[in-house]
């Protein structure tokens, strides 16, 4: 089977042990005319082989994606296309990986199938909380993955928060919040900007104590713009930079049973930062990102205008 | 002209032609003429080839393998040190903020997302006129990482087969063409860029850069294939990468040339070359003239140059480089005085 394709490897080989068996036999079977055409032959039954055994594999890559091509698995990084343009026109290079100030864009592995090497964020681990003000992933991404459309967090639709376990929520409970959130393992990091414009500093640097916890509210960087664009302090002086609507706020909610406690409430300014999600300081977190989900808010002037020169 | 044409069906797969008598110049036939009488045993050859490179022993590999480390480091200790030289990877980067972006992986997101993507183009251009110049396949030997990696594989492969440990099942070169015919078409339909999950390249730059990832086991799966079964076998049958970036390159002005004046014809330059249908115009009496390019399918990476016992193979850059002098230890086995006559 081989004789003709180990010509090369074998020909500085000593001719001792395969001469002294084989080739008497073999030579009563290969020669002839049609040794040539048998090799010809199964060289190509071997390549008709290797062709369906590549294509096969590359096939692969669907099955992770199998009843959800057009739903996201996981939160993609601000001004992503919906699911299916977003894995066709990502070129999997990882540039808004190096950008992010915070570190919160990862790459996916060859579990999530066509998804190997698209980035996501998953925001518990660390969610982006806008402290580039730019969108510098966005403004990295050589193919538009990342729609270059998109200019300010408040148009960003990564996806909605919703208070997913109320029962766990320590608002819900009538409870606070003392000491490091998240604690001393947990690596991720925020931008306080009262305490440094540029620098993200960590979570565990940064302890809290509140009577009634409303870390979601507080760390919220849409509830932080629109409070500054109220005291007529723009984001970085560009007025386009102002959420037209609150994302999240603690309300006293009355049940029907006449109990009446804290909680937090989703507004339609929320664009699914995960930042609420991150900072919830109970073992799960109560407050989580649908990344499937979208704010109902329509998109700002800009962007629309933007959008229609591009396309 | 022809020649070009040649070359670019030699990189779709098929088979080097021998060339009839009649296609072989003049001078041509005459130093054939000459070689025939010409007997060259293992100790000469072994001399003329420690005459040749006493100073310079695999001269062009230790360039090359060093090229592909510094490129490949370059991406890591970007990031690492977040100096933004060389960002991205090796599908898509910036080098000092100008953008690049790999053909093959830029051909197949244009077609999953069947739209010619504009911010694209920029990066598109510099690569296509980088590797026009410098040989459209120099990207698989002087910049791939999976070609470092099967390089030294190949090493264990040939040690192992010639203890009679593994196999070379080879196949039909045209597979390669077929490949990238299959993958272009499962962009186009299903929209998805289907060959980046499995192109090792795009695994082994994001895992050398972003860390490592359960994808590594793809690339070993192929690395080993290639030990036991079939030698370089990624490269040669399946990669698209490689057919891309061979025509871009096929008018490329660097290129290695044979001069088959000196040549012994004796194979030591196939031997140790990734696509030797390139080389064979070194086999005797298939060459049509005393000077010749090597196709489009060669991938520069100066092996067979590093091989050669007599200086038959060398660099070029059509324009730029002057043919070096050659030695006279080769040419003293042509008796000149005869050309006269004849």
């Amino acid at each position: 089977m081989t004789q003709a394709t180990n010509a090369k490897a074998q020909k500085d080989k000593p001719e001792k042990n395969t001469t002294s068996k084989k080739p008497s036999k073999k030579k009563t079977i290969n020669r002839g005319p049609g040794r040539r055409a048998q090799e010809a032959r199964r060289q190509f039954l071997r390549s008709v082989a290797l062709t369906v055994g590549v294509t096969s594999i590359s096939l692969v890559g669907f099955i992770p994606l199998k009843g959800h091509a057009d739903t996201r698995l996981k939160m993609r990084p601000p001004g992503a296309l919906a699911e299916k343009d977003y894995l066709a026109s990502c070129i999997k290079c990882g540039q808004c990986v190096q950008v992010c100030p915070v570190n919160a864009i990862k790459l996916d592995d060859m579990d999530t199938g066509f998804g190997l090497g698209t980035a996501y964020i998953d925001a518990r681990e660390q969610a982006c909380d806008f402290s580039c003000d730019g969108l510098q992933c966005v403004l990295a991404c050589p193919t538009g993955s990342l729609t270059h459309v998109l200019d300010y967090p408040k148009d960003t639709r990564m996806g909605f928060a919703k208070l997913d376990k109320p029962k766990i929520c320590l608002a819900v409970a009538g409870k606070g919040f003392k000491g490091i959130v998240r604690g001393l393992d947990y690596d991720g990091v925020l931008r306080y900007e009262e305490i440094d414009r540029w620098n993200p500093i960590p979570l565990k640097d940064h302890p809290y104590d509140v009577e009634i916890c409303d870390l979601c509210v507080q760390a919220c960087p849409i509830e932080q713009r629109y409070n500054q664009c109220q005291e007529g302090n723009y984001p970085s002086g560009d007025k386009n930079q102002c959420p037209p609507k609150r994302a999240i706020a603690l309300e006293l909610i009355e049940e029907k049973n006449g109990v009446r406690h804290m909680k937090p409430v989703v507004y339609d300014g929320c664009v699914g930062c995960g930042v609420c999600e991150m900072i919830c300081p109970t073992e799960q977190a109560a407050i989580v990102i649908d990344c499937n989900e979208v704010t109902k808010m329509p998109l700002s002037p800009e962007y629309i205008k933007k959008s229609e020169g591009h396309s | 002209m022809n020649r070009s044409l040649e070359s670019l069906l030699q990189l779709l797969g098929r088979a080097p032609r021998k060339p009839k008598k009649d296609e072989l110049s003049p001078e041509v036939q005459k130093i054939y003429f000459y070689k025939k009488g010409e007997k060259v045993t293992k100790a000469q050859l072994e001399a003329l080839h420690d005459e040749h490179h006493k100073n310079s022993k695999n001269k062009w590999r230790k360039r090359r393998w060093l090229t592909l480390i510094i490129v490949n480091l370059l991406f890591v200790v970007s990031y690492y040190f977040d100096i933004q030289l060389l960002e991205g990877a090796l599908t898509a980067s910036r080098f000092m903020g100008f953008h690049m972006a790999d053909l093959n992986s830029a051909l197949q997101v244009m077609l999953a997302h069947k739209q010619v993507l504009i911010n694209l183009m920029i990066g598109i251009t510099t690569i296509f006129i980088l590797w026009f110049i410098l040989g459209g396949r120099t990207f698989c030997s002087w910049g791939c990482p999976y070609h470092l990696l099967a390089e030294w594989t190949e090493k264990v492969h040939l040690w192992l087969a010639a203890r009679g440990l593994a196999k070379n099942y080879t196949f039909h070169r045209g597979v390669r063409t077929v490949f990238y015919i299959i993958f272009v078409l499962l962009a186009l339909l299903t929209g998805y860029t289907v060959y980046e999950f499995i192109s090792p390249t795009g695994i082994l730059s994001r895992a050398l850069i972003y860390g490592p990832t359960l994808a590594l086991i793809w690339v070993a799966f192929l690395l080993l294939f290639e030990i036991f079964l079939s030698r370089r076998a990624w490269c040669r049958y399946v990669c698209p990468i490689g057919i891309t970036y061979g025509l871009v390159g096929v008018f490329s002005p660097v290129r290695v040339t044979y001069d088959m004046t000196d040549c012994k014809h004796e194979g030591d330059c196939r031997n140790v070359c990734l696509v030797p249908h390139v080389l064979d115009v070194t086999i005797k009496n298939r060459s049509t003239d005393v000077e010749i390019g090597i196709g489009a399918d060669c991938t520069r990476c100066g092996l067979c140059v590093d091989a050669c016992p007599t200086n038959s193979l060398n660099f070029e850059f059509k324009g730029l480089t002057h043919k070096p002098s050659k030695p006279e230890v080769g040419r003293s086995l042509m008796p000149e005085k005869k050309e006269e006559q004849s």
